[in-house]
């Protein structure tokens, strides 16, 4: 099991390594401390492997991230797991901004708060945040499900296209186009579904939370709808 | 881009490491701002002292300069430190210094005044900066400090920050005001004196204008939410005080941390990471369009 301190390793070393696995490595369970909250840490990969990083860390980290599944025991800059499109990452802490941004696929957990612009752009991610989402969040959002077990900040959803919002608690203000939509039974199960796969056995009851989505009026230009841009 | 950091001690025992920690936190954002650095710190005042940051043309312009002040002013006690002194005289002497140096000595740049607070800034790597003036053995309560990447204006000291919004105030800015000109015409009309070209120049007349006007600072700021239009994160000092104010969308980063020994302040966790005793600290971003004080 590799061990890596970013206080003797430099980063660059780290990343290049974690980049030249192959699927058949046996190198399969990787630990990084002292992460100091440097920028990029473990972003990039492309095979199934496990890396727990002991400690914050700043932007991007697992950006871009394929297979492989990623720990975070602290914080996260701006843009964790950004564009991810496929496997998980997991944050026990806070994440900054634009956490999941533009992400394809796979799943980001969140166990803290994620702040603003959190799924901005999300093209099929699921994202699942314990805490709750800033400003912003799901902003002209794609596909994908974001689950918030807390509140939404101002404008959730604006200019949303197909993604489905989930919101136990309060939102502070709907986006642009955004709208409150009625909690199906299919909802409740793509919910469950999201949970089960982000870790949770059961103890959240996908009925608590409300379903927001586009009312698809934006989708074509109408004058008559100029005021809502 | 640019960078900010700010460290605010509530445990006088860190007040000793308070250059030592700024340095390092001003090194760390020499990625985000490689063009110029500067710093405002608030050390030790006496009552009834003014001390004057004045900027020369060169370390040994300055000399001369300090000893042709010292000579018209016996009462006048000068810190060289590079290209900027320090000047502490009898309060009651100090408009006829500021008289005497811009008769005398119109290259010299007035970049701070107050009874603690010393400015210092210069064009280079934060790091060399820093070292230049000797931040690093500085002592005090708390201090600002910027890495600018220039955007709005010309890399130069006059672009350089902090810049100074009153006596023991200073401002420092991460971002770009797009209303700037229009402002500095309108502050020109109430009287204001600007140097620059610079936008920051311009915020931090803005709220020297307000607080001329009877608002306090966190009022000022809370209106400059309404008159400024533009990204933001500014972070305050003053005598005793330590604020941040970011825009209405957070648009430029922030993270704050606070333990029972300080309030610290960094465009991004790294700046924070060396801290003492942050692995125990509440760690957070600042909410947009909110003000942040802390007061001792």
């Amino acid at each position: 099991m590799p061990e890596i301190d970013l206080g003797v390793t430099p980063l660059r070393e780290l990343n290049s390594a974690l980049h030249r696995l192959t699927p058949e490595t046996n190198e399969r369970h990787w630990v990084i401390d002292n992460p100091a909250g440097r920028h990029a840490i473990a972003a990039g990969l492309d095979v199934p492997v496990t890396v727990e990083i002991n400690g914050p860390v700043g932007y991007y980290c697992a950006g871009m991230n394929k297979l492989a599944s990623v720990h975070i025991h602290g914080s996260a800059g701006v843009g964790v797991a950004e564009n991810m499109m496929s496997g998980f990452v997991h944050v026990s802490g806070d994440a900054s901004q634009a956490a999941g941004a533009t992400g394809r696929g796979g799943l980001l957990r969140i166990d803290g708060n994620a702040s603003s612009r959190c799924g901005i752009s999300m093209k099929g991610i699921d994202i699942v945040v314990k805490g709750s989402v800033g400003h912003m969040s799901a902003f002209m959002a794609q596909a994908g499900n974001l689950v918030v077990f807390g509140d939404a900040g101002d404008s959730l959803g604006d200019s949303i296209y197909e993604a489905r919002l989930f919101v136990r608690g309060s939102v502070k203000s709907l986006g642009a186009d955004c709208i409150e939509k009625e909690m199906r039974d299919d909802h409740k199960a793509a919910v469950h579904d999201v949970l089960t796969r982000a870790g949770f056995n059961g103890e959240i009851d996908p009925s608590e939370f409300k379903r927001y989505g586009s009312a698809r009026k934006l989708y074509n230009f109408n004058v008559d709808h100029a005021g809502e841009y | 881009m640019c960078g900010i950091v700010g460290l605010f001690l509530k445990d006088p025992s860190l007040e000793p490491k308070l250059g030592r920690l700024t340095a390092g936190m001003l090194a760390t954002m020499s990625d985000r701002g490689p063009d110029s650095a500067g710093f405002a710190i608030y050390g030790a005042g006496e009552a009834g002292q003014t001390k004057l940051t004045l900027r020369g043309t060169s370390p040994l312009a300055m000399e001369d300069r300090a000893a042709e002040i010292e000579g018209a002013f016996p009462g006048a006690q000068t810190t060289l430190h590079d290209t900027h002194a320090v000047i502490a005289v009898p309060d009651q002497e100090v408009e006829a210094l500021v008289k005497w140096l811009e008769r005398e000595a119109p290259e010299i740049e007035i970049v701070g005044r107050g009874n603690r607070m010393e400015i210092f800034k210069e064009v280079g790597l934060p790091e060399t900066v820093a070292e230049r003036f000797g931040l690093g053995t500085m002592r005090g309560t708390h201090a600002i400090g910027h890495t600018r990447m220039a955007t709005e204006s010309a890399v130069t000291t006059d672009g350089a920050h902090p810049y100074s919004t009153g006596r023991d105030q200073c401002l420092v800015h991460n971002g770009s005001l797009s209303n700037h000109n229009n402002l500095r015409r309108a502050l020109k009309r109430e009287g204001l004196k600007f140097e620059t070209e610079n936008d920051t120049e311009v915020a931090a007349g803005y709220l020297t204008w307000r607080m001329r006007e009877g608002l306090s600072l966190g009022d000022a700021l809370e209106v400059s939410l309404e008159d400024l239009d533009g990204f933001y994160t500014f972070v305050v000092g003053t005598e005793n005080g330590f604020g941040v104010l970011r825009d209405g969308i957070a648009c430029k980063p922030a993270v704050m941390a606070e333990t029972d020994k300080y309030v610290a302040f960094g465009s991004e966790y790294r700046v924070l990471a060396d801290l003492p005793g942050i692995e125990q600290a509440r760690v957070w971003e600042p909410e947009p369009a909110t003000v942040y004080f802390w007061e001792r």
